[in-house]
This record gives structure tokens, sequence and C-alpha cells, in this order.
């Protein structure tokens, strides 16, 4: 049975001005995959990740999110797909002067006609899907780094999305808090059939999670590597990919 | 044999061979002079460097830079270098600063000849004056918006604003303009002296104050005080990926974070402005009354025939201006700055810096246009 493509990068150029990071990728994302975008420091995963979710232009080149193309789409088609597409952040990215549940409840406030009293049970109940249980009224800067990044999630979560970004997700935790958040993302994945979408270079959280992923390389501009991480690093089609996934050993 | 000595380095020149031996305690060496003058006596067919330590018993940083340097030079230059006979961890350590041999292609800003950077700033300086009117036309839209129910804004967030820009700010332009009353009232009471009509005081202080001073002194409190937090808060927002999410939840910064503290600014500078017209006045009827002896009732008086409605009503429109200012050039400056935190301080001078200077020249558009009405 063929997969559905959810996303689909065409001749991809990605950069700022005339500061090229990446040149001519093309790659496709399967519906309920979760997709690794990885390589070493500066080879633009994050910027990578900015074009997928529509925060900068690409130099070239088109982004197709569920069949639309989001450089050439009318604006009610991009907002439609926007909507359904959730992101956690480096940071958790969460707005300060509002509690987890309000955070929850912006994006419900936007997009969907519900009552505040179920907008409010419906952000506790993502509240309590990343283990948050009970924390609706706690402040950002009440909680730690990792629940920080818990109740983003929550709130990426908030809209029931098909796609959900992740920005660095072990970035700044704890090994264990670290393993916990990939639980937590395979089980989102699993439950929910969300396709996950992780910018990262810890290799833990690549062979946990990941069952399809590119290689991206700040010396050649290109993608290197397409495939299931495992099987990269069985049969790596070069030395570089190679040496990313066994930390340097198979220099 | 030709031989020159340095501190703690001695260095042997025979033929195309140079020796450098390493002597003693090398600590805080001034590696950069010591180079210089090596480079200085190395004959030009130089064809082999020998390094080598002798008693060697402390080194520090200085002295690995100034290895590392003879490295450098001997690399560029097609020369030997022998450092096998130093200690290990040295070798080690030189090994180790040269492992990745990177080139940078980024980062290294060549001049420009000066056409082309007339050029290169004139686009700068049109991009920036397009982004500023694309800027006031989506608050036209938001405000547009607000007004047909279809805005974002929170209520919470507007009374926040109102709260941070209105009551907590009274104490401090009410301060302000009761000394700046009391310093335009002695001025004045000096000169006014020579004549005999100190009396006027009044109502120098009085047009002064209410007619543009007050308005003038509140807006650069607030530009300081209000409009700087209004950029670091916003500033820190993009630092911290907040202004990201907003926008990928397609949410409007401009209705989610600049209306409120524009609409909060724009009721609060004309009542604080009324604040300071009147804490003016009282500053001047300090000095009028307490300082120069003059009457009690007289003072009032004369303050009170020259207090003119046009006047008063100018001023407060001047502080109506200054809040629009105020807050286009605190959220600008905000939502443009850039991901670190050097980037906060820059946008928070930035909105101080603007928000002043725009404040003037809207003073002086206001008075051309109130001088051709006759006001």
């Amino acid at each position: 049975m063929t997969k559905q493509v959810i996303i689909e990068a065409k001749d991809l150029s990605v950069g700022y001005g005339d500061y090229v990071l990446l040149h001519d990728a093309n790659y496709q994302v399967n519906k309920g995959d979760v997709f690794i975008i990885m390589g070493g420091s500066g080879c633009g995963k994050s910027s990578m990740l900015r074009v997928l979710t529509g925060l900068i232009e690409p130099l070239k080149g088109t982004v197709v999110i569920n069949g639309i193309d989001m450089g050439n789409a009318p604006a009610e088609d991009v907002q439609r797909i926007r909507e359904k597409s959730g992101i956690l952040y480096q940071s958790g990215a969460l707005f300060s002067s509002m509690t987890l549940a309000e955070n929850i409840m912006l994006p419900l406030q936007q997009y969907t006609n519900y009552s505040v009293a179920t907008m409010r049970e419906l952000a506790e109940l993502k509240l309590a899907l990343v283990g948050l249980k009970g924390f609706g009224d706690f402040y950002p800067s009440e909680i730690s780094g990792g629940m920080k990044k818990r109740a983003g999630l929550a709130r990426a979560l908030a809209l029931d999305p098909d796609i959900v970004y992740f920005d660095e997700p072990s970035a700044g935790l704890d090994p264990i808090s670290s393993h916990n958040l990939d639980d937590l993302i395979i089980e989102i994945n699993r439950s929910l059939g969300t396709t996950i979408v992780v910018v990262t270079h810890e290799l833990a959280s690549i062979f946990a999670i990941g069952n399809n992923s590119i290689f991206l390389d700040a010396n050649t501009k290109t993608i290197l590597a397409h495939g299931n991480p495992r099987e990269l690093l069985k049969n790596p089609p070069n030395q570089e990919v190679y040496e990313f996934l066994t930390r340097g050993e198979g220099k | 044999m030709q031989k020159i000595t340095r501190n703690d380095f001695i260095t042997e020149i025979s033929g195309n061979d140079l020796h450098i031996i390493a002597e003693g305690s090398i600590l805080n060496y001034d590696s950069d002079a010591f180079l210089h003058k090596l480079l200085a006596a190395i004959p030009e067919k130089l064809k082999n460097i020998r390094v080598t330590a002798q008693n060697l018993t402390q080194w520090d940083s200085s002295f690995l830079a100034a290895l590392y340097g003879v490295v450098g030079w001997s690399k560029e230059n097609a020369v030997n270098c022998d450092l096998s006979e130093l200690p290990q961890n040295v070798q080690d350590l030189i090994t180790l600063a040269y492992a990745v041999d990177r080139k940078p292609t980024h980062g290294n800003i060549s001049k420009l000849p000066f056409l082309e950077n007339l050029g290169k700033n004139t686009l700068e300086n049109l991009q920036n004056t397009s982004n500023v009117v694309t800027f006031l036309g989506r608050i036209c839209g938001a405000v547009g918006r607000f007004f047909t129910f279809r805005s974002i804004m929170r209520r919470v967030d507007f009374w926040s604003a109102m709260e941070d820009c209105g009551p907590k700010a009274v104490g401090i332009v009410v301060l302000i303009s009761f000394l700046v009353g009391l310093i335009l009232a002695f001025v004045g009471a000096i000169q006014l002296q020579t004549f005999g009509a100190q009396i006027y005081v009044a109502s120098l202080v009085t047009i002064g104050m209410c007619r543009i001073m007050g308005a003038i002194m509140v807006g650069i409190i607030m530009a300081g005080r209000t409009g700087s937090s209004y950029a670091a808060t916003i500033g820190t927002m993009q630092v911290n990926e907040e202004l990201d999410a907003l926008q990928t939840m397609g949410l409007s910064s401009i209705d989610f974070l600049v209306l409120p503290r524009l609409f909060s600014l724009l009721i609060a500078m004309p009542i604080l402005t009324m604040f300071a017209d009147f804490a003016g006045m009282l500053g001047g009827a300090f000095v009028g009354i307490f300082m120069m002896d003059l009457p009690y009732q007289e003072y009032w008086k004369f303050a009170f025939d020259a207090f003119n409605l046009k006047n008063f009503l100018v001023g407060i429109f001047h502080g109506f201006c200054f809040g629009f200012i105020i807050a286009v050039c605190g959220c600008y400056s905000g939502l443009n700055c850039g991901r670190n935190a050097d980037s906060v301080g820059v946008a928070t001078t930035q909105s101080v810096v603007r928000a002043i200077v725009w404040m003037i020249v809207a003073t002086g558009i206001i008075t051309l246009i109130c001088m051709e009405l006759g006001i």
C-alpha cells in the first residue's frame, strides 16, 4: 500500500539574502512519519524548519503540504494548512503574561467557536496528555524547562494538528527528561496519527523516534541522505553520514 | 653564527636553520612582540625551524600563542617546523589548534567603495521606510478590525498596559513637571525682575506648561519609561521565539501586542499631559508665592487669566500625538529586534531615540499648522 505524501519539498533552496545554506533539496514526508531533519551545526536544519512552517520564504523552489503548494496557494488555503500544524520551539515559546491554560486557549479562541468553559476543558485535557494535569493556572515562569516544553507541546496540539514540528526538543533537557519527551512524541504519533517533523542532532532521539530522515551537509549544501536513520546507519551512503551517526567513531 | 636573545626564548640562526629554545618559566609572555622581532630577524632562505625546551619549568597560553604563531608562519611559508623535542602536551595542543583548518567564508564584511556603499545605504533606508509604512498600514488594518469586532486583542492586555502607562506613571510625571514648572519660573523671574514685572511669571509658567512644555515633558518621560519597556518586552519575545509562535499560529502580532499598548497610550497620554500642566503650574506657584513673595491671590489671578482653553487643548493634542509616536516607535523597534540579548538593548535605545526625534518633528509640524490656523 502506498503511503500518502503529506509534505513534499521541490527544488528547495534555503538561505538568507545572498547566503545559501542549502540548495535544490527534494524530499517527501509520508503521513504518520516521524521525520528527522538532522545534520551538523550550521547546516540549515532550523532554517529548513522555518521554511516548512512559513516563517521565512525559500530562496527557490516550493513546499507542498497536503497537496497545497504553499508558495502559490490562496491565503485561505495556506491559513487552513497552518491551522492544522503545531510547532514546539526550543524554549517552548510560551507567552509569559498568560497561564499555561490561557496559552493553550489562545489558538482555540482564534479558530474555534467553543465557549470559554469548553476551551478551558480542552486546555486541561491537552495539559493532561503531556503530563501536566492541574498546571493550567501556573505561569511559564513557575515551571521548569522540561515542563515548559511539554506545555508548548500541549499548545501545539490544541487544534488537533495533522503535523507537529519540533525544533531541537532535547536541547537543554537532562537525559531522563529528554527520554520522556521522546516517549511522548512516539505516543502522540502512535495514538493521534500525527505526522511529526523533528529537527535535532541528538543521536539517541534520532534512533529512538525517527522512521524517516534527511541528512543535511554544510559543506556541499545538499541533502546527503534520505531514509530511515537505522537503515542509514546499517548502510551509510557516504562517510559523512556514517561519521555523524556514529559520533565520529567511523573517522 | 648570529645569536638573538629574548626573554625566556633564545633564538639561534645558523645558515638556513632557526633554532628556538624555550627556557625557564614562560608566563604572561608578550608573544606578539616576540613574533614580530623574530620574523624581522629571520633570513629569507630559511628552510627549517626547530623548537626545543631547556629547563622549561612553567608555561601558559602566552607560550602556546608564540608557538602557534611560529607554526602558522612556517605553514604559510612552506618552512619545515619541528616541535618533536617539546613536551608531549605542548605538541598535542599545537596539533589540536591546527587540526581543523577552516577558511571562514561568511561574516567578513568587506569595505565597499564609496559609491557602492552610498547605494547600499540608500537602498537599506528605502527598505526601512517601506517597512515603517507597511507597519503603519498594518496598524490601520488592526484598528479597523478592532472597530468591526474582529480583533483578537485581549482586554486583559489592554488593562495591564493601561495600568502601566497610567496610574503607575503619574508619580514621576507629576514630580518632573513640578520641577520643570519651578525651573521655568526661576528662569523667567530673573529676567522679569529687571522690569519689575515678576507677577508675569504666573502667566509665563501657565502658558508655557499648558501649550507645550507639559506635553513634551510627558513625552520624554514616557518614551524613556514606557516606549523602551515596549521595545524590550516585545524584543525579548522575539528572542524567546514567542513572535514566531504567534506568526505560525496565524495570530496577528499587531492585534495581540501593538493594539493594547497603542490604545492605552492614546488614552493615558492626554490625561498625563493634564496632570503635567497642573503640576508645572504648581511648581511655578511655589517659586512665585514662597520664594518671590508674590501675593497668593494675585499670582493665581494672573495664572488663571493666562490659562487659555486653546493653549490647553493644543497641549492635550500634542500629548495624543506623542502617545501614538511612542507606542509605534516602541512596538516597531521590538518587533524588528534581532535574536540575541544585545539586539534587545539596541531595540530599546532605538525606540527612545526614534520617539524623541519624531516627537520634536511632530511638535514642529503642529506648531506650523497652529500658526497657519491662527491658534
